[in-house]
C-alpha cells in the first residue's frame, strides 16, 4: 500500500535504574505515550514536575485512528504551545453535510460565530499529532520517555505505587508517588487493578479506508445514509493532511472482516463512490467494531485513568481523544496542587467526579448516534428511515438526523468545585463551563483571551470604560499572592493607560460572551473552566470561591 | 405545565378514524409502518412538549 508517512522509530535506551539495579521513586509515572499520556506528561513537565512515560512500543499510532480534533482539545494543546503545528498541518473545517440517497438533507456549522482563535475542528492523522506531542515533550527536558517498556504489574502501597516494567533488557521495578494510566482501551492496568469496564458493544462493522487522491471535495464532513454507491448502509468522508481522505463504510454485523479488508473488495467499493476515473491509492484499510463503555471511577488510590483506558466511545462524534485530552487537562493542575501541599487529597476525587460526568455525556451522545446509524431493531430502523424521509422537506426532522453529534466540551454543572451564582447572569459562562474565547488587546498587542488565561487560576475584573477602582486593584493584588496564587486581569472596553494586566475587549465580545457589566468578576480555574462569578467585587467571596475550587 | 388531553377533542371522530385507515389503503405492512412512523414524528414535533409526549408514550405502551 501507498504511504505518505514514514513512522519514526524512537530509540530504546535502558534506564539508569535498570542498568544499575536500583529502585527509584518518581513523582509521576504516565503509562502510555498516546495522545492522552503525552498531553498529561507535557502539562506536568511545563508545571515543573518531572515525568516518566512508559510505552510498550517505539513509534506513534499505526494506521487509521483519530482524524478530527475539536476546539477544546486544540485549546488545551495551544496552552502547551503544541496546537499551531497541528493546525498548520491539518485541515480546518466546520461544515458538516448529511445526505440521504443522493440528496442533501441537512447541513450544520460547528462554529457559527466569529472571533475565536482556535477553529471548530481540524482533521489530522493521529500519527502526526502524536509525533508533534512527542517532540514537544522532549523540549521540556522533564519528560523521561521510555520506549519498549511494558508495565507488567502495578501494586498500590500506602504512599506510593510499585510498577514492574519489562524492557528488551528484562524486568525492573520502579516506584511512583502517582500513576496516570493512559494505556488505551485495552488497558492492562485496569485489569491489574481488577476494575470493571462496562457498557455496550455495537453489532456492526465499519470498513475504514485511508485513500490518497487529488479530489475536489470541500474540507467538510460528508455523511451519507443509504447512498446509491453503498445501498442500505452509511458512508463518511473526511479530508486529512497530505491529500489523504478517510472513508468509512458501514458493513453490517454479518461482514467478514478479513475478506472485507482485501483490496479486491475495497477498490470496487471506492470506485463506486468516487467514480471509475478517479485515481487513488490505498494508504490503509482496516475493519472496526465499536464499543461504548467506561470505568465506574477514574481514580483508584494513587492510580488515575485517563483517555480510552477510562472510557471508550464510538467514533461518530469524534469524542475519543477529544475527551481524553480534557481528562489530562482536568487532572494535571489538581495533582500539581496536591503535590505542592496547597490542596487536599480530596481534590483528586473531583477529577473522577467531573470527568465521569463528561464521560457520561460523551457516552450518551455516542450511543445515541450509534443507535441512529446502526438501528438495533426493525422498528428503530423504521423510525430512522422515517426521519430521513421527512428531513428533505420538513425542517423539524433535520434536527433528529444523528450522524454523530460532534465533540463539545462538558460543563461541570454539578461540580462541588463551583461556587453557585448568587447574582443574575445570562449566557453560557455558568460556573463549571469552559471559558470561551474573545479577541483582546494587551499593551497594544492584538491577542486572545484564551492565551491570557494560561494554566493557572485567573481572575478577570471587567471595568467597562473606567479604570479599576484603586481599592479593588489593591485587594486583588493582595489576594493574588495568597496560599492559592492567581493572576488577575482588568478587562476594559476601551484602551486606558495600558496597565500591564489590562486586556482591552476590542470588539465587545468579552462583554457579550461573559454577560459582563462594570464590576463583574470571574474566577477561572487552571483548566480554563469558570469557578465562580459575581456582579461586584467582594474579597471574601473571591477567597471563598478560590478555596472551594481547590477542595478546601 | 401542559398535560396530555385524553378527553375527545375531535369534532368528528369517525371522520378522523376513516381518514387514518384510508391513509393506509393498499399499503403493505412495511409501508404502513413507515407511514405510522412518519405520522408519530410529525405529531410529536407539533406537540413539542416532552412531558406530554412522555405521558403519551407511557399510555401507549401500557397493556401491550
Ligand atoms: C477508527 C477510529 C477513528 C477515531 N477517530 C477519532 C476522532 O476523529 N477524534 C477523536 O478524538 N478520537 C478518535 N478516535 C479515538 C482515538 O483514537 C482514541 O480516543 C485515542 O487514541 C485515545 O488516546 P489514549 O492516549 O487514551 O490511548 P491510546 O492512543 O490507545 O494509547 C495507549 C498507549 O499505551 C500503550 N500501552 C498499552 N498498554 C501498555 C502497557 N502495559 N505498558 C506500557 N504501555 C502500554 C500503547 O502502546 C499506546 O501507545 C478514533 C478511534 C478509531 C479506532
Amino acid at each position: 500500500m501507498h504511504s505518505t508517512y514514514s513512522y519514526p522509530k524512537f530509540a530504546y535506551t535502558p534506564s539508569e535504574e535498570q542498568r544499575t539495579g536500583t529502585v527509584k521513586r518518581h513523582p509521576v509515572v504516565v503509562v502510555g505515550a498516546g495522545p492522552v499520556g503525552m498531553t498529561a506528561a507535557i502539562d506536568l513537565a511545563q508545571k515543573g514536575v518531572p515525568v516518566v512515560v512508559l510505552d510498550d512500543d517505539d513509534t506513534v499510532s499505526i494506521g487509521s485512528r483519530a482524524v478530527c480534533y475539536a476546539k477544546r482539545a486544540l485549546e488545551v494543546w495551544d496552552r502547551m504551545g503544541s496546537a499551531q503545528k497541528m493546525i498548520d498541518k491539518g485541515v480546518i473545517w466546520k461544515i458538516g453535510k448529511v445526505f440521504h440517497g443522493d440528496s442533501q438533507v441537512y447541513q450544520f456549522d460547528l462554529l457559527p460565530e466569529p472571533d475565536h482563535k482556535i477553529p471548530a475542528f481540524i482533521n489530522l492523522q493521529q500519527y502526526y499529532l502524536e509525533e508533534y506531542l512527542i517532540t514537544d515533550a522532549k523540549k521540556t527536558e522533564r519528560v523521561d520517555l521510555r520506549w519498549k517498556s511494558r508495565v507488567l504489574s502495578v501494586k498500590q502501597q500506602d504512599d506510593h505505587v510499585v510498577l514492574q516494567v519489562e524492557t528488551p533488557d528484562g524486568v525492573y521495578a520502579l516506584e511512583a508517588d502517582w500513576v496516570i494510566a493512559c494505556d488505551g482501551a485495552k488497558s492492562s492496568i485496569r485489569k491489574m487493578l481488577d476494575l470493571e469496564f462496562v457498557g455496550e458493544v455495537f453489532q456492526d462493522r465499519f470498513l475504514i479506508a485511508d485513500v490518497v487522491m487529488k479530489a475536489d471535495f470541500p474540507a467538510e464532513r460528508w455523511f451519507w445514509f443509504d447512498p446509491p454507491f453503498h445501498q442500505k448502509q452509511s458512508t463518511l468522508l473526511h479530508m486529512q493532511a497530505d491529500n489523504v481522505w478517510r472513508i468509512d463504510f458501514q458493513l453490517g454485523w454479518g461482514a467478514d472482516p478479513e475478506e472485507e479488508k482485501k483490496p479486491e473488495r475495497v477498490i470496487p467499493r471506492l470506485k463506486a463512490m468516487l467514480g471509475e476515473d478517479t485515481e487513488f491509492e490505498l494508504e490503509w484499510v482496516s475493519v472496526y467494531t465499536f464499543q461504548c463503555r467506561r470505568l465506574e471511577n477514574f481514580r483508584k488510590g494513587r492510580v488515575f485513568f485517563a483517555g480510552d483506558s477510562a472510557h471508550q466511545v464510538s467514533p461518530f462524534g469524534a469524542r475519543g481523544a477529544n475527551s481524553g485530552v480534557p481528562d489530562a487537562d482536568n487532572l494535571v493542575w489538581k495533582l500539581k496542587l496536591v503535590m505542592d501541599g496547597v490542596a487536599p487529597d480530596s481534590l483528586l476525587d473531583t477529577y473522577s467526579d467531573e470527568r465521569v460526568a463528561a464521560a457520561k455525556e460523551n457516552l450518551l451522545n455516542s450511543t445515541r448516534s450509534t443507535d441512529f446509524i446502526t438501528p438495533k431493531s426493525e422498528v428503530s430502523r423504521t423510525f430512522r428511515d422515517a426521519v430521513l424521509n421527512l428531513a428533505g422537506e420538513q425542517p423539524f426532522a433535520r434536527s433528529l438526523v444523528n450522524s454523530g453529534r460532534l465533540s463539545t466540551p462538558t460543563t461541570y454543572v454539578d461540580s462541588r468545585l463551583n461556587t453557585p451564582d448568587g447574582d443574575r447572569f445570562e449566557g453560557k459562562m455558568v460556573p463549571g463551563a469552559p471559558a470561551t474565547d474573545a479577541p483582546v488587546e494587551a499593551q497594544g498587542q492584538a491577542g486572545w483571551l484564551m492565551d491570557k488565561l494560561g494554566g493557572g487560576f485567573v481572575a478577570l475584573y471587567y471595568a467597562g470604560g473606567d479604570a479599576v477602582p484603586a481599592e479593588v486593584a489593591e485587594r486583588l493584588d493582595g489576594l493574588a499572592k495568597g496560599a492559592v496564587p492567581f493572576a488577575w486581569h482588568a478587562v476594559t472596553s476601551r484602551r486606558r493607560e495600558a496597565l500591564p494586566n489590562e486586556l482591552v475587549d476590542v470588539n465587545g465580545r468579552f462583554e457579550e460572551r461573559y454577560d459582563a457589566t462594570p464590576g463583574t468578576l470571574y474566577l477561572i480555574r487552571p483548566d480554563q473552566h469558570v469557578a465562580g462569578r459575581w456582579r461586584n467585587f467582594d474579597a471574601d467571596k473571591l477567597a471563598g470561591a478560590l478555596n472551594r475550587a481547590v477542595g478546601l | 405545565m401542559a398535560t396530555l388531553v385524553t378527553e375527545n377533542r375531535l369534532a368528528n371522530p369517525d371522520d378522523f378514524y376513516e381518514a387514518l385507515i384510508d391513509t393506509h389503503r393498499d399499503l403493505s405492512a412495511e409501508q404502513s409502518n413507515m407511514v405510522n412512523a412518519k405520522l408519530v414524528l410529525l405529531l410529536a414535533n407539533h406537540i413539542g412538549d416532552m412531558e406530554v409526549l412522555k405521558e403519551a408514550l407511557r399510555i401507549a405502551r401500557k397493556g401491550v
